[in-house]
């Protein structure tokens, strides 16, 4: 009978995370053992409303540290074919939750028979950001055009949203809202719009070092989208060597060799 | 039990960058970036890394320039003092062991500079000297500092294989290369770096010190 009444205490308490491995990290740092860095996008991402829908945009740039990991990755994540979303933070939390909420809307769709709106992709995000306290790192700009109209909103990592007619989100985000305070107005057009997102990127892009390399942008109107992946290159790689570089063999020092045969090597006889 | 309580207050702060110096026969190639940052901002895309310490010396140094500053500022003092008492130029190996003597006299409470020394030694062949915080140094053929130097240093590694100064006998640390090839590589070495270090970019500032004197180039680099 003492052991059933442990089992019962040693259950382990049902979702969010199991945090009995904090102890043993902690043990670990204590020991000198370095963590594994993660994939955070620097990140300058912004959003406006403009008179026909929504323009999202974003930098191109992921770092780890202070070293940059990828100089072209994708932070504009599809949600519905009407619904777009721009991811700042750890990169595998941006791309995971993005995922999962888009499946969830595709499955929503066939069970409505409707077009996703905004609203729903909102409440799945924030539900679950919530319900993971903070830990999943991922702060978003989602936007898109339903039946209601043009919505844009920023969801933060803890779970919380804001309904705004322009938002930045990001280590780039200052840089970026410094623009569109400045030269925002309503009723944009759509290449004065799409301008003012090159406008606010490009300064998250040169004046943040989290943020760099391309502009890509995503127009969202009524029945139609316009996903414009690398729409400006600011960035090109300025010198390149005319020189050229040559890898001949023996120009690295062998030190040893050895040989493993995988398979034993057979010889046949001339006799056939 | 509690772990003690740390400050929240740092002497320190590192405003990044990067710097190379490579020496040849008879000239040496010292660059640095111009990019001077503080955590994820920049603070000015033209500040100048690079220090003429006498005729035939040039220091280019990076991590915290308040510190470089004051660094800068006492090796030019004690090298006016030099030039009153023995009325001639410090040459390139005296500057090096005062550079490495003024960083350990700061061992407790070190200068955050990561130093490169580069000219002419006595003979008139390039000599560059590489330094760690504390003052440590070594004569070398080349060398890179700072935030982009674990990217640049393997590249210099397999493209000048310069023989350590420790092998006897000794062999010339210089590199074959020649001045114009030599600057080439500093350039495409710094683009290279300014793609993958957030911290490096913006420009190139590139001294070469020959017989002829000192003279300066720049290139520009990406500025994102």
């Amino acid at each position: 009978m003492g052991v059933l009444v442990k089992e019962a205490i040693d259950v382990p308490p049902k979702g969010g995370f199991n945090f009995d491995l904090c102890r043993r990290n902690e043990m670990l740092l204590k020991k000198g053992v370095q963590a594994p860095s993660f994939r955070k996008t620097g990140t300058t991402i912004v959003g406006l409303v403009f008179q026909d829908g929504v323009i999202l945009g974003a930098d191109t740039r992921a770092t780890e540290g202070p070293i940059v990991c990828d100089k072209n990755c994708e932070k504009i994540h599809y949600m519905a074919p009407n619904i777009y979303c721009c991811g700042a933070g750890t990169a595998a939390d941006t791309e995971a939750v993005t995922d999962m909420v888009s499946s969830q809307l595709q499955l929503h769709r066939y069970a409505t028979g409707r077009e996703s709106r905004v609203v729903t992709a909102l409440t799945l995000l924030k539900s679950h950001l919530f319900s993971y306290q903070g830990y999943v790192s991922a702060a978003l700009v989602l936007g898109g055009v339903d039946v209601t109209g043009p919505h844009l909103h920023t969801i933060y990592p803890h779970g919380s949203t804001d309904t705004l007619p322009f938002a930045t989100m990001g280590s780039g985000s200052l840089a970026a809202m410094a623009i569109f305070e400045s030269k925002y107005r309503e009723g944009l057009s759509r290449e004065e719009g799409i301008r003012l997102v090159c406008e606010a990127i490009c300064s998250g892009i040169f004046n943040d070092l989290g943020s760099g390399s391309n502009v890509d942008v995503c127009v969202i109107t009524k029945g139609h989208k316009d996903y414009l992946r690398n729409h400006m290159l600011p960035n090109p790689r300025t010198y390149v060597s005319s020189k050229g570089y040559s890898f001949a063999k023996g120009q690295t020092e062998v030190l040893s060799t050895k040989i493993m045969p995988l398979r034993e090597k057979v010889e046949l006889g001339r006799d056939v | 039990m509690a772990s003690k309580q740390h400050a929240n207050w740092s002497p320190y702060d590192n405003n990044g960058g990067t710097c190379v110096a490579i020496a040849g026969s008879d000239y040496c190639v010292i660059a640095a970036d111009t990019r001077m940052s503080t955590g994820y901002s920049i603070l000015t895309r033209e500040y100048s890394k690079i220090c003429k310490l006498a005729d035939k010396s040039v220091m280019a140094s990076s991590g915290f320039q308040a510190d470089v500053k004051a660094l800068q500022k006492n090796l030019a003092a004690r090298h006016l003092i030099y030039q009153h008492q023995h009325n001639k130029q410090m040459s390139c190996p005296a500057m090096a062991q005062l550079l490495s003597n003024t960083l350990y006299y700061k061992r407790f409470f070190p200068y955050y500079a990561f130093n490169v020394l580069g000219g002419l030694d006595s003979e008139g062949k390039g000599c560059v000297f590489t330094y760690d915080a504390v003052g440590s140094y070594e004569r070398v053929g080349y060398s890179a500092q700072g935030s982009g130097s674990t990217l640049i240093m393997p590249v210099l590694d397999n493209q000048l294989k310069s023989p350590s100064p420790l092998l006897l006998p000794a062999k010339d640390a210089v590199t074959p290369l020649s001045e114009m090839e030599a600057v080439d590589l500093v350039k495409d070495v710094f683009a290279s770096a300014t793609e993958r270090d957030i911290y490096t970019g913006d420009r190139v500032e590139i001294v070469i010190v020959n017989a002829g004197g000192i003279r300066r180039e720049y290139t520009d680099l990406r500025k994102d």
